[in-house]
């Protein structure tokens, strides 16, 4: 097979991306490994997604029903579900699937494959290693897809989004959720999720807590868990005894990204280094979603999908024009601001943050050779959540540098 | 004069509001949209809440919706009349149960098939 635009990921992104780039006058190809668009979106149960693409509140599998009934419309997309990709080569990508295993050449690749969980292991877990240690994505796919339980008396270790909403669902279905800890002394989830999650629900959650040691030989049979310091060592006097048959981890998410060889990665978001046009380094793959940086909305990653689908048709049918080089770098107040390098022009501009620490009536500034050539007013920005900067970068031709202005003053 | 401190779950943002209710006037502070206001006078007089969960059926199970906030303190009794459910197939979009236990909200299939 051939085609201009190759998409690798079923998921919010890639159907969004893939959608753009047909609409853009290229022919698309889209392949995904499970029996149905959606990804992950269709385990999302719950409702919140949309407000800001569509303007009203969702759930995941209406969102990504959406999504799929545009792409199955469009003539120029061909979608290849069951398929799964084996190898990306140079402009061709080996896949296998229901009509055996062959190439796809591409003049532009997407890669959109999102995230995996962190798992027991990546967090190296003290203890033993019996049934009932899963990740909160699984327990969704479980008890959301396959309609089985997975416990009577829960322990949820973290609290991002997932194990949140999580601690929710398991509480209706009948389970018994005795507590969340978090490592940390703030949860990375959104605070409407703590509330109609947690509150409801009264389930308490433990800040600056951990799992000591996962006790079990068959089945686990429950955690000492205790408090943490600031350098997240035990403190061992709190240590204290909880009786559970499952421990839930909701501990990250990993970019999918051992798939793509020979492109260099931010060790801050896992994911590739991208220019402007959301190019890695190397130029014909582009890169969006959760496998770029995990974004906290499903519409951010729908709208950075539709951004990135015009890039790489454009590419496609060479018309992607990139000029000189403008470095971004920022001061430690940031995690990290995408893209990784701009370039000059007349355009406007749009980067994403995300902030290392909380900042309240603070100013982000654009500096280059020592002049601010922007700023944006925050009234109160978290490390939970992804942040926007639109802002205009004509006569800019040197490195621009991000720092945050605290107290209102510049 | 009562106080009360509540975190907006209408959107993702989360603002911080301030409810303050003297006898059946609340006012509210805090909120950046009207729906703020709407959600912290609720959550004072009825808490509401959209319920999702999955119906079984022959097929496995489909996941579904209320189609509209049920009272909070109903969250359980509804899950209790979803779970009830024994059907063949359900469709996207299908009412499954019309009007569930008199709240004016039916359950709505959402599954993406």
């Amino acid at each position: 097979m051939e085609t201009d635009v190759l998409v690798i990921g079923g998921g919010p992104a890639g159907m969004s991306s893939a959608l753009s780039a047909s609409q853009n006058g290229s022919k698309v190809i889209l392949v995904e490994r499970d029996k149905v668009l959606g990804g992950i979106l269709n385990q999302c149960i719950h409702n919140g997604f949309g407000l800001h693409y569509f303007n009203e509140e969702l759930t995941g599998p209406e969102f990504a029903h959406r999504f799929r009934k545009m792409v199955e419309k469009d003539k120029n997309i061909t979608v290849l579900t069951d398929t799964l990709v084996t190898e990306i080569g140079d402009h061709k990508v080996s896949v296998m699937g229901k009509n055996g295993v062959f190439d796809i050449k591409c003049k532009a690749l997407i890669i959109a494959m999102g995230c995996r969980e962190r798992t027991a292991g990546n967090i190296s877990l003290n203890g033993t290693r019996p049934m009932g240690i899963l990740t909160a994505g699984t327990v969704q796919k479980m008890v959301n897809i396959d309609g089985k339980m997975v416990g009577k008396d829960i322990v949820i270790l973290g609290s991002g989004d997932i194990g949140l909403i999580m601690a929710r669902r398991l509480t209706l279905e009948g389970a018994k959720v005795h507590a969340v800890l978090e490592i940390n002394s703030t949860s990375s989830g959104l605070k409407r999720n703590i509330l109609q999650c947690l509150d409801d629900f009264n389930i308490p959650l433990y800040f600056n807590t951990t799992i000591f040691e996962v006790v079990g030989k068959d089945r686990v049979e429950g955690v000492y868990y205790g408090q943490v310091d600031e350098h997240f060592n035990h403190i061992e006097n709190t240590r204290k005894f909880l009786k559970c048959d499952t421990v839930v981890l909701s501990v990250g998410l990993i970019p999918e990204m051992q798939m793509v060889k020979g492109v260099s990665i931010n060790p801050k978001t896992n994911g590739a280094f991208v220019n402007e046009h959301y190019q890695t380094e190397k130029e014909w793959i582009f890169s969006c979603g959760n496998i770029l940086h995990v974004h906290d909305l499903v519409d951010n990653v729908a709208l950075e999908g539709k951004q990135v689908g015009l890039f790489a048709s454009l590419y496609a049918q060479k018309k992607l024009n990139n000029g000189n080089l403008i470095k971004v770098s920022h001061s430690a107040d940031f995690a990290y601001v995408l893209p990784y390098t701009l370039f000059e022009g007349e355009e406007e501009v749009e980067v994403k943050f995300r902030l290392k620490k909380k900042v309240v009536k603070s100013f982000i500034v654009a500096i280059s050779q020592g002049n601010i050539i922007a700023k944006k007013y925050v009234l109160a920005g978290v490390p939970g959540e992804m942040m926007t900067f639109k802002f205009s970068k004509k006569g800019v031709k040197e490195e621009i540098v991000f720092e945050v202005r605290e107290n209102g003053k510049i | 004069m009562e106080k009360f401190n509540l975190t907006c779950i209408m959107c993702p943002l989360g603002c911080s509001l301030v409810a303050t209710k003297d006898g059946d006037k609340i006012t509210v502070t805090g909120n950046n949209c009207n729906r703020g206001e709407i959600f912290a006078k609720e959550e004072l007089t009825c808490p509401m809440r959209i319920v999702t969960s999955s119906v079984k059926t022959e097929k496995g199970v489909k996941s579904c919706k209320t189609s509209k906030p049920v009272p909070k303190a109903k969250i359980f009794d509804v899950m209790k009349e979803i779970e009830k459910l024994r059907l063949k197939d359900a469709k996207y979009g299908e009412v499954v149960i019309k009007n569930v236990l008199d709240t004016g909200a039916d359950i709505i299939i959402t599954a993406n098939e």
